[in-house]
């Protein structure tokens, strides 16, 4: 017989992503202050996903930051408008707040078109110090791919994401990191460091089956929290991201 | 054993059944659009409206569009009905789309269809809901037996577990003894409206 531990584990702190099936998936949400890539393909709903995090968390009453790399800020915008449960005055109030992150290169003097150590650092302690004045308990930054196509060197981007996460720990705030990955590829990230830095990855996919594309997500890791490792299917509905189990059905199907 | 039973007494029974029940409900072949419009009449006007209850109905036999022409003949309310449609898009059809029906692009994208449920059961605050699936045979035209066990396995289990009341429509002759399996499974009970098909060549 085994005995109960004199000191039951200590539990973690939750930022629960407010969408349903994901927080049951990782019983109870994204452990507090760990940093989150969200990999996947065109068209997986990685950014969907990120929004509705910051959505819900900014409904809650956390502040929310929406850092966009690739996008500007008023086209990510209008896919609010397609979640029923979005309420306009959360920006009002600020709790949910939009920065491109080209208007933050330029206001840094980040021109060149290979970003230096320093100049990783200088962006690094902007996106931090910005968070910390705006008391943002939750941020994504939308690429991570993005701004790692102007570091390139291996050792650089395993830096930026380091102190990135770091930084954002120290403050509590829960961070997703979009990471852009072509169809079929059997990896998480574009330069393959990201993953191994970051607390957790969420991979979205794309599956067939008998010529039917489902949309597919997995928790691939989560430090902190225990976690499904199954597939499960993703809905993109304007009350949010609905999941379900993937259907195996006793026969393999499929081909990614 | 199903029993044959009117649409009055098909009414009363779903009345006696505790919520989160799921039942079969054979359709006879012989005279098998009077059977169906009973059946409707049955599920969506005795037994949800006097409940006041919401159905979802899952449509893989006909267009959503035909269901809820034969609901308004049934002066069955439409703003207690809705729809996931899995057989519209498959069927490449112009006809115009109901607002209170979700589009599945095809019955073999089964996670979907239990995804546009579990949209409908959100949308509503209605203490009572049913779902309708119709029906098992429609979908076993297009799914492979052992994804389609799985796929009622959970689907019923999960609208079981929340009290929610699920119809499932079969024809009764045509159902093999694999889907008879599945129901069994994870059905409560099983009624049967009307009578069977005589069988070709033999005698009445």
């Amino acid at each position: 017989m085994v005995s109960a531990p004199a000191h039951p584990p200590l539990s973690v702190e939750r930022c629960a992503t407010g969408i349903e099936g994901l927080d049951n998936i990782l019983d109870g949400g994204i452990p507090r202050g760990n940093t989150v890539l969200v990999s996947g393909s065109c068209g997986t709903g990685k950014t969907t996903l990120s929004l509705e995090f910051l959505v819900r968390g900014a409904m809650a009453g956390e502040r929310s930051l929406f850092l966009s790399v690739t996008e500007a800020s008023p086209k990510i915008l209008q896919n609010l408008s397609t979640f029923e449960f979005f309420d306009p005055k959360v920006m009002a109030d600020h709790h949910l707040t939009f920065l491109d992150v080209p208007v933050l290169y330029d206001k840094l003097g980040l021109q060149r078109e290979e970003l230096s150590s320093e100049d990783i650092d200088l962006l690094v302690g902007s996106i931090v110090k910005l968070a910390s004045e705006l008391k943002v308990q939750r941020l994504v930054l939308d690429s991570i791919t993005s701004v790692c196509y102007r570091v390139r060197q291996d050792e650089k981007i395993r830096d930026l994401i380091l102190k990135l996460g770091k930084g954002l720990s120290d403050i509590d705030c829960t961070s997703i990191l979009v990471s852009e990955i072509g169809p079929q590829e059997n990896r998480y990230s574009l330069y393959g460091v990201e993953e191994a830095i970051a607390d957790g990855v969420l991979l979205l996919g794309n599956v067939q089956r008998r010529g039917d594309l489902l949309r597919t997500l997995k928790v691939i890791k989560m430090r902190g929290t225990t976690h499904s490792r199954a597939q499960y299917v993703l809905d993109l509905t304007p009350l949010g991201i609905l999941l379900a189990p993937y259907l195996k059905g006793g026969r393999s199907w499929e081909g990614t | 054993m199903a029993e044959t039973l009117t649409t009055a007494e098909v009414a009363e029974r779903l009345r006696a059944l505790p919520e989160g029940s799921a039942v079969a409900f054979k359709l006879g072949g012989a005279e098998y659009a009077d059977n169906y419009l009973q059946a409707l009449a049955a599920v969506l006007r005795d037994f949800a409206s006097e409940v006041q209850g919401y159905t979802i109905y899952v449509s893989v036999t006909n267009p959503s569009t035909l269901v809820n022409s034969l609901l308004s003949s049934l002066d069955i309310p439409p703003e207690r009905v809705f729809f996931v449609d899995a057989i519209s898009h498959i069927m490449m059809s112009n006809s115009s789309r109901l607002p209170n029906a979700s589009y599945v692009e095809s019955p073999t994208m089964l996670e979907n269809i239990m995804l546009r449920v579990e949209y409908f059961l959100k949308k509503t605050d209605a203490p009572r809901k049913i779902v309708i699936l119709d029906s098992v045979n429609s979908f076993a035209i297009h799914n492979d037996t052992s994804i389609l066990a799985e796929f009622f396995h959970i689907l019923v289990n999960n609208l079981k577990s929340r009290g929610i009341t699920t119809v499932i429509l079969a024809v009764a002759e045509d159902t093999s003894l694999e889907l008879d399996n599945i129901l069994s499974l994870v059905c409560d009970d099983t009624l049967r409206l009307g009578n069977p098909a005589p069988v070709p060549g033999s005698r009445s």
